[in-house]
């Protein structure tokens, strides 16, 4: 711009009306983290309601409730609350170890019997925690000094895990039975990084730094999370300095702005896939095998989604535990037509059925099935695509009525199989569409086996199995865009958790 | 006697316009797809976990049962508990009905004076480039949706020239000394000029982008109804009489060309109420619009039917008050 009276002129204006109506300045050095967040906070309570199962909230409840067992950025475990953890010889108990000198952020002393209080709370149907059927595999939790004991009802691989998963946090014992539900809602608090110092229904929450915290005070000492739930307005926020750090936002965008911002874009435990449900056309293997050979993942990645996604064969991302990487599912376009064929479909008498999709709902999601069903229909495959709502697809799925095809994520934070292959392609579990008995009988030994390495083993052969008969179309694991402020380093975790305490200065 | 004859009736009508809207939403949100409980079921849940969450939300009764004790705990103030917030839907519909309101009211003030204005200019200098000039700026204003005006400012006055907030409501980091959610109006009155305008600079963007279409209705009918009675006898009369044309504007014709306007604006403002809810959600502002997506998303069905028993009461009563207006202000209808 050239440096006339004129524009100086305008420049002073601006810079008067913008100090009058108080925006932040672009400053240096950011006293106050502002955070321009993807969603709203309806509850407090991280164990219980819809938000307890909401992936995308976990991020806020992490920084102001500790889980029992941290969860490092890889997905890994580390002691947390917990120090340490495990099972007797044979399976019949559960021990826990408590971390010592930690405090609840109204002072008061974090003890052991916190911990037990929220097993069992979790664990008691009447509070509506919905993973109570997890919980509840452990009864009598005992507190005595530093450790927390539990018998075993029924033996699940998995329960130490689900405590850096879903509802797996730690509350206030006696706090929560002094103020009762609604008051904590109002004034919630935990031994996390940050203590809630406002919080303004679906407009923000104001978080100050924890200077006891256990694992060190965080380097902003306010963070302001702005709940923008539309994609442009965040990224307005970010590009006018109105907020440091955002997140999810068009991939286009993030690389439009990623020069004069710093950009993070890692893989993250969130898959896209197509469930089959085994009806109709779909109890073809030939078509299945058809359907999954005849997409060009890689290519959809680039052209749509910008090259932010992993192309992936199984529902293990190279994140999780039972990740193989030797399970492939080429792109193939003409195996699938022989295999159409052996059929008696073609190009000419294609094979027709629908599949149903979400719109918006994930990026791209809506554009990625036309994609796919335009590289259907080159070798024989015909799908009529049927737009519905995330609520729809829940609903139809816990019903087992999905279309013979249809488009949806899994998120899958803690890395184990059975949260992933294991839920989406079990029979009996509401989750899944698939219910073949043969691979109900593969699965079933897997959720009770005692032994690591053979259960991992065991999920990576039906993984391969699942992959050889094509019972599910996996397609690419999801890369998250943040975008912050020069002054802000982000480090990303692979959970998609957005973490102020994870954010340093530059 | 009549006005308070028809008053009686109008009561009577709104009272059954609510009981109608509260059946139907009832029943349309429970048939629609969307399960609120399989929304928030886990990875591995079992029919019984199912079960349980079902009638720990009370969605194991019939629908007829479920509508007469949501209907009896109406009657009684109860509107129900939030699924998501898991607090009572009434007291989070009224937390949040003043943050729409004052948006609503800002809006329709803007609407009025921008569109008061260009009616005001183009009856003036009908027949001029000025007219044509404001024919064309209406023309364009009525046909960019108010949600493409909206990203149009923010793109403005939010990031190329940012004067104004994006987001929100207000500052979070501002202390509010207010004990009601009408934050615009308790600041003034508690004479807090600086957290005026940090809710102004807040509001100014959203409330903007309703008011461009509404500006332009009001303009375009105030105009024409203005040019009709600039040809009037008693406007020429006052002509004749040596009056400006400013004066015979404003003074003579404005007052009876305004009535049309005025209903015009009644009914619109329903209308504006109601498009409070995209706009919210594209400035984050925490009104009731911004509320009913989350809940309508999240399929909280206690809290959806709450916004729009809500919503159905505003837009009744503003009807109601605009009908009484007008028959206070049409002299043949105060005197029938």
């Amino acid at each position: 711009m050239k440096l006339s009276r004129r524009n100086m002129m305008k420049l002073s204006a601006a810079t008067a009306a913008a100090g009058a109506f108080g925006l932040p300045a672009l400053a240096q050095q950011i006293d106050e983290l502002v955070i321009a967040y993807n969603t709203t906070l309806p509850s407090w309570d991280p164990t219980t309601g819809p938000s307890a199962v909401n992936p995308t909230i976990q991020g806020i409840y992490q920084s102001v409730f500790d889980q029992f067992i941290l969860q490092q950025p890889d997905l890994s475990p580390a002691p947390g609350l917990l120090t340490e953890w495990g099972w007797n010889d044979d399976r019949t108990k559960v021990m826990m170890k408590v971390r010592q000198g930690v405090t609840w952020h109204d002072g008061s002393p974090f003890s052991a019997e916190d911990v037990a209080w929220s097993l069992a709370r979790a664990a008691d149907p009447a509070t509506g925690n919905p993973i109570n059927f997890v919980w509840s595999t452990l009864e009598n939790f005992a507190a005595d000094g530093d450790m927390v004991t539990a018998d075993v009802k029924q033996f699940d691989p998995t329960i130490f895990k689900w405590m850096y998963f879903l509802t797996g946090y730690v509350l206030p014992k006696a706090y929560y039975e002094k103020v009762g539900a609604d008051s904590f809602e109002e004034a919630p608090i935990g031994t996390g990084p940050y203590m809630v110092e406002k919080f303004e229904r679906n407009a923000f929450v104001r978080l100050k730094a924890n200077e006891n915290y256990w694992g060190g005070k965080p380097d902003f000492e306010t963070v302001t999370i702005k709940f923008v739930t539309d994609a442009a307005a965040r990224v307005a926020e970010v590009e006018s300095g109105n907020a440091h750090v955002t997140l999810e936002m068009p991939y286009e965008e993030f690389d439009r702005l990623k020069g004069t911002l710093n950009g993070v874009a890692a893989p993250i435990s969130d898959i896209g896939m197509i469930f089959l449900n085994d009806i109709d056309v779909m109890l073809d293997e030939n078509v299945r095998q058809a359907c999954a050979l005849a997409i060009d993942k890689q290519t959809i990645i680039d052209r749509l989604l910008s090259g932010y996604g992993v192309a992936i064969d199984t529902l293990q991302t190279p994140e999780y535990e039972a990740y193989d990487a030797s399970i492939k599912v080429p792109y193939d376009p003409e195996k699938a037509k022989e295999l159409l064929a052996a059929s008696g479909y073609s190009t000419d008498n294609p094979v027709k059925f629908k599949i149903q999709t979400t719109r918006g709902f994930k990026p791209k999601d809506y554009e990625m099935i036309q994609a796919i069903v335009g590289l259907w229909r080159r070798v024989g495959i015909e799908a009529e695509i049927e737009v519905y709502e995330i609520a729809k697809h829940y609903e139809l799925r816990a019903a087992d009525t999905l279309a013979p095809a249809a488009f949806y994520n899994w998120g899958n934070s803690v890395g184990d199989p059975t949260t992933s292959t294991g839920f989406a392609m079990f029979g009996p579990s509401p989750h899944s569409v698939w219910d073949g008995a043969d691979l109900i009988e593969k699965i079933g030994p897997l959720w009770g086996e005692a032994d690591e390495a053979k259960r991992i083993e065991g999920w990576k052969d039906v993984d391969r199995y699942v992959a050889e008969h094509a019972l599910v179309i996996p397609l690419l694991q999801y890369v998250q865009p943040i975008l912050s402020a020069k002054g802000v380093t982000v480090t990303p975790h692979a959970s998609g958790a957005l973490l102020p305490h994870l954010m340093k200065r530059a | 006697m009549q006005i308070l004859r028809s008053l009686l009736f109008r009561l009577a009508s709104t009272a059954a316009t609510l009981v109608g809207v509260a059946v139907i939403v009832f029943f349309v949100i429970r048939v629609v797809p969307g399960d609120p409980i399989a929304m928030m079921l886990p990875p591995g849940a079992t029919a019984e976990d199912i079960a349980r969450l079902t009638a720990l939300y009370g969605l194991d009764k019939s629908i007829p049962e479920q509508f007469f004790i949501w209907a009896s705990g109406v009657l009684q103030g109860d509107f129900g508990t939030s699924i998501t917030a898991r607090r009572p839907v009434l007291d989070l519909v009224l937390g949040r009905l003043p943050a729409t309101l004052e948006l609503s009211i800002m809006a329709l003030v803007i609407a009025v004076i921008l569109g008061g204005v260009a009616a005001l200019m183009g009856t003036r200098e009908r027949g001029t480039k000025v007219e044509a000039g404001i024919d064309v700026a209406n023309g364009m204003a009525l046909s960019v949706p108010d949600f493409l005006w909206a990203l149009i400012l923010i793109l403005l006055f939010g990031v190329a020239w940012p004067v104004f907030h994006i987001s929100g409501r207000v500052t979070p980091s501002l202390d509010l000394p207010f004990v009601t959610n009408f934050y615009l109006f308790e600041s003034l009155v508690r004479l807090r000029f600086d957290l005026w305008v940090d809710i102004v600079s807040h509001m100014f963007m959203p409330a903007l982008a309703l008011a461009i279409p509404l500006a332009a209705i009001i303009g375009q009918l105030l105009k024409q109804s203005l040019k009709e009675t600039m040809h009037l006898d008693y406007v020429t009369l006052a002509r004749t009489k040596g009056y400006g044309e400013n004066h015979v504007i404003i003074r003579e014709a404005l007052p009876n060309a305004i009535l049309p306007t005025l209903t015009l604006v009644g009914v619109q403002f329903t209308f504006l109420i109601g498009g409070t809810v995209i706009i919210e959600r594209l400035f984050s502002y925490e009104g009731l619009g911004n509320m009913a997506i989350d809940a309508v998303i999240n399929r909280d069905l206690p809290l959806i039917q709450g916004i729009v028993i809500l919503f159905a009461v505003l837009f009744t009563v503003v009807n109601l008050v605009v009908d009484l207006t007008y028959a206070l202000l049409n002299p043949r209808l105060r005197h029938a």
